[in-house]
Formats: structure tokens, sequence, C-alpha cells
């Protein structure tokens, strides 16, 4: 038995051969599972920015672009045999798009070489670059988003949250536990009082905490969910009729996706964003013609401009242009996981780039720096229009409470360094 | 012509009641060992270790363990995942409080501290029996991993509850963390699973292991014929929750290295771990290690086969992964209900009579 697989191994390691002449982007992506309705409209977005570089630029800086999609079902060891299978394959980057899978990650990759870009997820305190030299999670974290909540309600309630009763409904891993750390020493600052109300995967049962709220009557509820959570949250939320605009979901938790499923009910509930939705972009023109119109188009082609799509797409163009920062940098246009990771420490969004990208005020500017891997944290809020069938920006991209963050991520990166005798690097 | 018994003169009890009694068995036997430890090591890479030989081998260990209770002594159990958590817990909390022990040692306590556990739900057993104990079993893999994500203690505090394996090595070799070898963390596994199997397969021949079948078979006869309830099932526990355990414990630090107690030791784990030895072969060591090598190489084979070779979308080929697993499944049980051990076994019989089936 064990004869044919090593016989298996030297066939696959023969036909696997990595090719060079290209530059390739893994996509681990989930399109089936409790996860898919949140994984497929992101895994449509990165792969058709892709093609739309390839089919209108050939590619980035003349080297053509080679997505290589895996499976991983946000399933960690699936997960595992993914980053194993494409890694030999000369992968540029990976964005796992699971926070799981990003701490599974995050120590491998770092001894390959490879860069991670977990944008808005993972590790928040991989921002601090001088520790995580490999991790980079700009333009916003999950305690931009904690805290960006957090604000948002202050300027609802006269900057006074003194007395207020806060719920935070999370999803029962490293990712909803995330923001609890920032949440609990904002519930210092600002008096409010905070309710954690766990909901285990896969998120279908939620009878009992959506029961917790209804008798405590919190006046917000803070949601950290994913997948099929959002849909069910959302739907307990309309069941016991509580008020939707006093119900906010993170980034992750507002798409199209995870209010449609509750009807006309769903109105009025809001997420926060890091970039902006619906499609009033001119790249829509381009994504139209050279990727939907060539019939190009990743998966069934229908999620276009939902705000999961977008961010796929975002995903894809921070990662194109990171690579041309390194094509810039190094010289060369067929570079290596090194030569990119030293693009994305030195990629540099300016207004002017997003214009020319067809992306005008779609997300903010900032510069990636050694020390600071993590963008400048901006948050907005939107909130959805049931009849309209949109979200729409309710508030403006603002900035956080950045010296609290700022602190909890060097406690937190202080102690990754000192569990894995790390030396800060920048110096 | 060349496998059989005939010309084989067993001159001692020992070469009678041997495991192999057969000469070809035998030298295949060592065959395999001698590829498993001597040969794989300098051919594999890491996409090789990481995404088959790891998982294949620990399942292994973990269906070993599994089948010694369900298999061998009747004993329904539905909290593998959870008794896997307690082992790769221990694990941790060993690895960050003594680092300077070698891995070996903290594989092995961990195995040792799942036993205790194993124990302490095991004593429901003497009372209840069948579907009642897969239910209270059942409890303690939602107690556990309810347990794990509760006590901050048991993940060192850590901000996301998860746990990391840091760099740990035995006899100077890094074992765990990311700057491991593909050869050292196989061979590492490959130790424990064969040593696994060796204690195994010899238990279950030994008088232990035939208390463990006669109660299996009946516990009522089996009081009367003079075996202990209360000892035979509980070592049942305790020896299938080492091994377990030492499963859990591999499977955080060497092949994860990063854990989220219920996504990775939730239910589904139980259920896997449990249709491994169910179509492996229910009260054999060989059905252990089919079981793990069908659930856990046919989703590689089909999605290399699938995605790789075919190029087809990668969600068509995970839904047609389901439903060929699931296919298979239904037909092995219905064709062959008692597992791929028993394919062997017939397979193996009609080998002896040929080419002379008469």
């Amino acid at each position: 038995m064990k004869m044919k697989f090593a016989t298996m191994a030297v066939a696959a390691v023969m036909a696997a051969g990595p090719v060079m002449a290209d530059l390739v982007f893994p996509s681990l992506s989930y399109r089936t599972g409790p996860y898919a309705a949140s994984g497929i409209p992101f895994a449509d977005g990165y792969a058709d920015y892709f093609t739309l570089l390839n089919e209108r630029d050939g590619g980035i800086g003349g080297a053509p672009v080679r997505m290589v999609e895996c499976e991983t079902g946000y399933n960690t060891e699936k997960g595992v045999e993914c980053y194993e299978s494409t890694k030999g394959e000369g992968a540029l980057v990976y964005q796992p798009l699971s926070t799981g899978i990003t701490y599974q990650l995050i120590p491998k990759a770092t001894a390959d070489g490879i860069p991670i870009h977990s944008m808005g997820y993972g590790r928040t305190s991989a921002s601090n670059g001088t520790v995580f030299s490999h991790v980079f999670n700009y333009p916003a974290n999950y305690w931009d988003g904690a805290s960006g909540a957090i604000n948002y309600l202050l300027e609802e309630n006269g900057g006074n949250l003194d007395g207020k009763k806060i719920a935070l409904i999370y999803h029962n891993s490293a990712y909803g536990k995330e923001p609890i750390r920032t949440l609990e020493e904002l519930q210092k600052q600002h008096g409010f009082e905070l309710t954690l109300l766990p909901v285990d995967h896969p998120g279908q049962e939620q009878k009992s905490q959506w029961l917790q709220i209804r008798r405590d009557r919190p006046d917000y509820v803070v949601m950290w969910g994913w997948g099929v959570m959002n849909q069910v949250a959302v739907q307990e939320a309309v069941n016991i009729r509580y008020p939707m605009e006093n119900f906010i979901g993170v980034w992750w938790s507002g798409s199209e996706a995870d209010v449609i499923p509750a009807g006309a009910a769903a109105n009025g509930y809001k997420a926060l964003t890091f970039h902006g939705v619906g499609k009033d972009y001119p790249v829509y023109d381009d994504i139209q013609k050279f990727v939907l119109d060539a019939g190009k188009a990743a998966g069934a082609g229908d999620q276009i401009g939902t705000v999961q799509y977008n961010r796929g797409m975002y995903a894809a163009m921070l990662a194109a242009e990171a690579a041309r920062t390194a094509q810039e940098i190094h010289g060369t246009a067929d570079i290596t996981p090194a030569m990119m990771r030293d693009g994305m420490e030195a990629l540099e969004i300016t207004e002017e780039k997003m214009a020319a990208l067809g992306l005008p005020n779609y997300g903010p500017a900032f510069k990636v720096s050694c020390e600071q891997h993590g963008g400048p944290g901006l948050v907005g809020v939107t909130q959805w229009d049931a009849a309209a069938q949109q979200w729409n920006v309710i508030s403006d991209y603002k900035p956080t409470d950045r010296e609290l963050i700022g602190r909890l991520i060097e406690e937190d990166s202080a102690a990754y360094a000192a569990e894995n005798n790390i030396e800060p690097r920048c110096n | 012509m060349f496998y059989r018994e005939a010309g084989e003169f067993s001159t001692t009890y020992k070469d009678d009641s041997q495991t192999f009694p057969i000469k070809f068995d035998r030298w295949r036997y060592y065959f395999v060992l001698f590829v498993a430890v001597f040969v794989i090591p300098f051919m594999v890479n890491d996409y090789w270790v990481n995404s088959i030989f790891l998982p294949f081998l620990i399942y292994a260990i973990a269906a070993i363990g599994l089948n010694i209770l369900v298999g061998y002594c009747g004993q329904v159990s539905l909290g593998t995942g959870g008794f896997m958590a307690v082992g790769a817990y221990a694990c941790y909390k060993l690895m960050t409080s003594f680092p300077d022990v070698s891995m070996f040692v903290h594989v092995i306590i961990a195995g040792a501290i799942t036993a205790v556990v194993g124990v302490l739900f095991g004593l429901p057993s003497l009372r209840i029996k069948g579907f009642y104990l897969a239910v209270a079993t059942l409890a303690a893999q939602f107690f556990l991993v309810w347990l794990f994500n509760r006590v901050p203690w048991f993940y060192n505090y850590s901000a996301s509850g998860q746990i990391n394996a840091p760099e740990r090595d035995t006899f100077g070799v890094l074992i765990t963390g990311p700057n491991t070898e593909a050869w050292a963390a196989y061979l590492f596994c490959v130790v424990f699973t064969i040593v696994s199997a060796v204690i195994a397969r010899n238990l279950t021949r030994g008088s232990v292991g035939r208390k463990w079948m006669a109660i299996r078979d009946m516990d009522i006869a089996a009081e009367i014929i003079g075996v202990n309830p209360l000892t035979a099932k509980l070592s049942a526990f305790a020896i299938s929750s080492f091994f377990v355990g030492v499963s859990g414990a591999l499977f955080f630090s060497v092949y994860l290295g990063a854990v989220e107690v219920g996504e990775v030791f939730g239910i589904n784990k139980s259920f896997l771990v449990l249709f491994m030895i169910i179509i492996g072969g229910l009260g054999s060591i060989f059905g252990s290690f089919a079981g793990a090598a069908f659930l856990v190489l046919l989703p590689v084979a089909l999605k290399v086969v699938g995605v790789d070779w075919l190029g087809w979308p990668t969600d068509i080929v995970a839904h047609l992964q389901l439903v060929i697993v699931g296919a298979l499944i239904i037909v092995f049980l219905i064709a062959e209900p008692h597992g791929i051990a028993q394919l062997w076994r017939v397979a193996k019989e009609k080998l002896r009579l040929w080419p002379f089936p008469h």
C-alpha cells in the first residue's frame, strides 16, 4: 500500500512541476459548506479582478496572472492541505479568508517566506510589522471594527454610553473572540455594560442566545458572525422584533446574502465597512466588458457589486498593486514571494492611484511600512435598505481609538514574540 | 502457491501464535515497516507529509484507540473528538510548562492524562449499555469541548482562545513548529503509529483482549465465566483513551500546529473516526489503518483527479467528493458489512488456496 503512495508521489511531483513564467495567486476559497454564502462572492470577486487584469492589461507588469483555486470549506485541515499543495507552485501571497486558517499559516508561511494578507481578519496584532514580518492586515483590523462600532454608538448617543447595555453575539472561535478584549477595555472607558453571547460553529442554533437578548433587552447588539450564522441571526432578530437599527454587524456580517433571507423585516440592519459599496465605480464597466461579457466570470457570475464580491475584488486589487510595487522595486516582472513581501511592505495607495484603477473614493489612502502592517483602520457604517435591496453608507470612514488599539497590539504581539523567540525587526 | 501455511513448521508455541503465521505475510509486513521507516522519510516533501502521511498516521492511531473500545469491547463511544481534545490540550499545557522535556514524553503523558479522563467518563458504562452509553459519551464530547472553550487556563489566557504549538524537539531534532523538517514530523508520527499498532495488536491477542471480546459478545456470560466487567470495561476505556489522546496530541502539535477546539475536535471528528472503524472493520487493527486511509486519502485523491487533472471547478469537486465518499460508504456497508478488513481476510483465504481452489 505504501509503495503505491511513493510511486504516486513521484508522479505527482513530476506532473506538478512549477512553471515560473507567471504570477501565481492562490485563492483558498470556500464555495461549499455552512460558510459558502459568504465565501462564494468573495472568491468570485477575487478571481474576476485577476481575470480582468489578464484580459485587459495582459497581467501585472506584463507577466500573466495564474490564479490557483483551492477549496477549504473554512476547515483548517483542508486549509493546510491547500496551502501545502499550492505553495510549491510559487504562490506569491495567501489570503485564506479564515481567521482559523490564518492562525495556522502565520508561523508556517513565515518559515517558508511567503507573505499572508489577512484583510480585515486574522490575527489583529499581526499589524505590528516588527514582530510579524510576513503577515499584513491592512487596511483595517478587528479591533478597529470593535472600536469603530463603539465610536458610532457614542456618536448616536451624544458621546455618552454610560449605563447602556451592549450585547456581543459572536462566532465561538478565534474569529469571534478577537474583539472581546478591545470591547472590554472600551467598556471600562465608556461605562457601558457588555454581555457576551457565543454561538457555536456552524451557527445555525441561536435560539437560546436570542432568548437571552429578548429577556435582557440590550440597547444594542453587535455581531461577529460569518456564513450561515449571519442569516440566522438576522432572522432571529426579526423574530423577536428587535429594533434592526440597533443591531450592528462587523464587516463580515453585512452582505446581501445575510439580510435578503429575512425579507423586508431586515430593513435598517447596520454593518461596518472599510471600503465602498455598490457597483457605481468605473472598474465595474471594465469587469462587465472584459470578464462578464466575455463569459469568463468566476462562479455563476451573479455576485457582481455585492458587498463580499467588492471585498474580494478589493483584496485582489491590493495584491495586484503590491505585486506591481514589488516589480518596480526589484526591476523584474517575474517576482518571487520574497519580492512580493517587499512590495507589500512598500505598498502605497493614494487617491490618484485608486482613481486611476477605476475605484475613486472606494477605500482609504494608506502607506504600509516596516513597522506598520495594519493600515489606517478607518471604519464606516452601512445600512441595509430592504426596499431598494442595497446597502447605503450612513457614516463616513472615521478613525478609531488607535491609542488603545496600539497598546493592545503591542501587548499581544509582544506575547507572541516572547513565545516564539522573535527579535523585533525594523531598527 | 507461495502464500500458504504448508511447509511452515512451528517448533515452539511462540512460533505457533505469532501475528503473521505465513512467511510471505511476515516478509510483507517487514517490508512495509522497512519502507515506512527507512525509505519514505528520504523521499517525502512538505506536501506529502502534511497533506497525506500525517493525517493518515494520526487518524490511524485514533482509529486503533476507538476500535479497542467499540470493536473489541463493544462499548459505543461518540466522545472521540473530546478525548482527542484532552490529549491536545494536555500536550499544549505540558509543552508550554516544561519546554525542555522531549516531545516523546509530552505525547505519552498527554495520552496518560487522556486515559484518566477516559476512565472517568467510562464509569457510567458499568450501568448503561448500547445507545444509552453512546449518549453518555456524547455528553463527554460536548462537555469537554465546552470546558476547553470556557476555561482560559487551558489555552494560557490567549486572546483568541486558540492554542499554538511552540517549537519543541526530541533528541535535538525539531518536531513541532513551522521550521520542522518534513521527515522529522513524519518519523515521529510513524514511530507512534507502529508502536501503537503493535501494542494494540498484542493486547487484543492476549488475556486482556479476550476479556474485552467476552464482554462485547455477551456481558452476562462473560461475568459468569469469571471476567470482571469493572476492570474489563474500564481498562478498555483507559487504553482506548490513551491512544486517542496520543493521536489528539500529535494532531495538534505535529500536524496542525494551531487548534481551535470547537472546530477541530467537534462532534464531526467523533463521527469521522467512528466511520473509519466501521468502514475499515470493527475489531481489527488492520481495519483501523484501512479505514483511516480510506477517509483521509480518498478526498485528496478525488481532489487531485478532479481539480488538478480534469480542471473542474473546485466547488463541483467538493460536492462530488461528498457524493462519492457517501456512496462508497453505503456500497461498502451493503456489500461488506464487516468492512475493508473482511475483504482483506477473504482475499487472504482465497490466496491461500490459489491457484487450486478445490
